[in-house]
């Protein structure tokens, strides 16, 4: 069986769907001779040529307007900005334009658009090409929020992504793209997952993790540590979509084992975890036999310093000292 | 103004400064290539390597108290603004002994004290921040003015056109230094631009566009030193293109395959140290060994500051948090 990168997963998904359907094409800044800064986008000017592998000037609000704008009148463009903290250049033309056209005219209208987009931090990039913002995007109605955690998600959920008809923000991991650590065997057919359906990545009885993006990966290992060290069963549930948010499956893993962590990357303060913890309260309040803790970023930008980086983002280590003094294990510092 | 007479007017000091900082700039690049490469320093760095004509040129014709802003490409302007190899290595190194205390790194080189905002690392991003901080010299009635660096890829942006409409009618003392290196990452401006410079568009703003050959530094400097001065005199705006290149790859992981051996050796032959040591031999303004202890110097000071960033303190976790709000304590 044949084992791919998350990278590879993601552009097979848009090769895969660029043969099928000429609507789709790419839009985005050093995407095509270059392949993206990321490499994502290698190999394919040469397939599909430089109409459909659009070069763009460094423009990110146009960039997100053409693409909408194209969408409407019959394109199924999907758009990449390089690093997602430079989404925020082009937010009116996802907040404003993008999110609203369709329900400000009384459904006349659809926005199939896809943004991709490297978050998260890690790699040393600090404050402004490190950041998590999910969490505003997902806030906005009109809009999906899409994170996959690994390759076979990655391939399923983009395909999703470009036929779904409204505007799909696909946020990708900069340290999952070529980490040979979370190769997986992906079909080599087109396949979607649907958005709006978690997925629980390691079944257990003592804890529910609900966790995004790269946060599984650290999660799942934290899981096996802590099954190891203290023989604790995590259930470890990946949203794969922020928005629509699959509350029933955090329900019915919550039911099953009383206690909810919530690990996200971006700062704590108005985090995505935060619209999850208030669900799972409202709706299941009476499932819960401790306080839900979240794990996430410190509330301040990503410094530069690994030394500092390391204690803003979460790690395995305090993932597990989190969990373990929930559960009563130790007296960890969290 | 002649060339020669020119370099009569600025004398033997100014000129071995213009070398000195090129060649600062030079060898500080070269050094942390290998650094980088050798895992000393996390993320990524963009080089100036090539570029060092516009920095000095610019900076040298500026006063104590102007302000520059910079880029993701700050290094070649933190050095040409006079912060120490110390303070930007220990940076680059996470060090709290670094000019950001190890919050910023390569992209984010700055030091208000010395007249440079912390480098803003998204394109376009500085311009209107330059715009506002040239309007509070002017509220204030003080004789400063502010210059923005910045790509010919960053002229694409909405920022630098609304920033410099904006400059014009607000009539700030503001200098728009645009580095026309020929390319923004991987794409050559030709792609993306279907004007040949990028000065004419000032015109549509009404303020004046300048062209200069960033290869050379006493071209920039004329250059420079007039726009600014105009700026401080209460005659506005102006935007100054420097044609220039880079001889490195965008980023440490890029080796630049996408530019053409021919252009790159164009301009290569443009070297503007080696063209400008020629000048100050050919000139007798300076002999080999005078040169080479301003090379030798340089080397022990960049040796001195590998130094003193290895043995600088890293920040403690509990730093983390620290600065992200005003205390109530107002700085002068
Ligand atoms: C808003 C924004 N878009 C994209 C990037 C990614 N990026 C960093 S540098 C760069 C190229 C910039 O080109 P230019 O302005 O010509 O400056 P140069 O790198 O040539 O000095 C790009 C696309 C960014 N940092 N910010
Ligand atoms: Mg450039």
């Amino acid at each position: 069986m044949r084992e791919i990168t998350y990278l590879e997963a993601i552009r097979e998904a848009l090769q895969q769907k660029m043969r099928e359907d000429d609507s789709v094409y790419l839009i985005g800044e050093d995407i095509a001779e270059y392949g993206g800064a990321f490499g994502v986008t290698v190999g394919m000017l040469e397939e599909f040529g430089k109409e459909r592998i659009r070069n763009t000037p460094i423009s990110e609000e146009v960039i997100i307007g053409v693409a909408a704008g194209s969408a409407m009148t019959g394109m199924r463009p999907v758009a990449e900005i390089m690093f997602s903290d430079f989404i925020t250049i082009a937010m009116d033309d996802i907040a404003n334009q993008a999110a609203k056209i369709r329900y400000m005219f009384g459904g006349k209208a659809r926005v199939p658009i896809v943004i991709r987009t490297a978050g998260g931090g890690g790699t040393g990039a600090a404050g402004q090409h490190s950041q998590s913002l999910e969490a505003l995007l997902a806030h906005i109605p009109g809009l999906k929020v899409v994170m996959p955690s690994c390759p076979y998600d990655a391939k399923g959920l983009l395909l999703a992504s470009i036929n779904d008809d409204n505007p799909v923000v696909f946020i990708e991991h900069k340290l999952l793209y070529k980490n040979k650590k979370y190769i997986q065997h992906v079909p080599g057919e087109m396949y979607e997952i649907p958005l709006g359906k978690g997925d629980i990545k390691r079944k257990g009885k003592d804890l529910t993790i609900v966790a995004t993006s790269f946060m599984v990966q650290k999660s799942l290992d934290a899981a096996e540590d802590l099954k190891k060290e203290y023989n604790m069963d995590c259930e470890v549930v990946d949203l794969r979509t922020l928005r629509p948010l699959d509350i029933d499956l955090i329900l019915k893993s919550v039911n099953k084992t009383g206690k909810l962590a919530c690990v996200e990357e971006a700062p704590v303060f108005g985090g995505f975890m935060g619209e999850v913890a208030s669900q799972v309260t409202e709706k299941g309040f009476d499932m819960l036999d401790a306080p839900i803790i979240r794990i996430a970023g410190r509330n301040c930008p990503v410094p530069y310093s690994l030394v500092l980086e390391n204690e803003m983002i979460p790690g395995v280590e305090r993932i597990k000292s989190s969990i373990k003094k929930m559960a009563g294990l130790s007296q960890g510092k969290e | 103004m002649e060339h020669e007479d020119i370099i009569k007017e600025l004398g033997k000091e100014k000129l071995i400064g213009f070398y000195t900082k090129m060649v600062k700039i030079r060898s500080f690049e070269e050094r942390i290539r290998f650094l980088f490469l050798e895992g000393k320093m996390p993320g990524t760095i963009h080089q100036y390597i090539g570029m060092e004509a516009n920095a000095v040129g610019v900076c040298s014709a500026l006063q104590k108290d102007d302000v520059i802003a910079s880029t993701h490409r700050p290094h070649g302007h933190a050095i040409a603004r006079g912060l120490s190899f110390n303070e930007i290595m220990a940076e680059l190194y996470g060090r709290t002994t670094g000019c950001c205390r190890g919050k910023g790194g390569s992209m984010h080189l700055g030091n208000l004290e010395k007249g440079m905002l912390t480098a803003i690392a998204i394109v376009g991003g500085n311009l209107p921040i330059v715009v506002g901080m040239s309007l509070a010299f002017k509220l204030m009635k003080q004789n400063r003015v502010a210059v923005s660096f910045f790509g010919d890829g960053a002229s694409n942006e909405g920022s630098f056109h609304e920033s410099l409409n904006m400059a014009a009618v607000l009539n700030t003392p503001s200098v728009f230094v645009c580095e026309n290196n020929q390319y923004g990452a991987s794409t050559s401006i030709k792609k993306v631009m279907k004007i040949e410079n990028i000065a004419d568009r000032a015109r549509s703003y009404g303020i004046e566009g300048v062209i200069a050959d960033g290869m050379d530094v006493i071209d920039v400097y004329i250059h420079a030193k007039d726009a600014i001065e105009k700026a401080r005199k209460g005659g506005g705006p102006t935007l100054l293109e420097l044609k220039t290149f880079r001889f490195c790859g965008h980023s440490r992981r890029d080796p630049g395959s996408y530019i053409p051996k021919e252009e790159k050796e164009s301009w290569q032959r443009k070297d503007p140290i080696n063209n400008f040591k020629k000048l100050l031999l050919n000139e007798g303004l300076a002999g080999e060994d005078e040169l080479d202890d301003i090379n030798n110097l340089i080397e022990k000071e960049l040796d001195e500051s590998i130094i003193f960033a290895q043995e600088s303190p890293e920040p403690a976790p509990e730093d983390t948090l620290k600065d992200l709000y005003a205390t109530m304590e107002v700085p002068e």
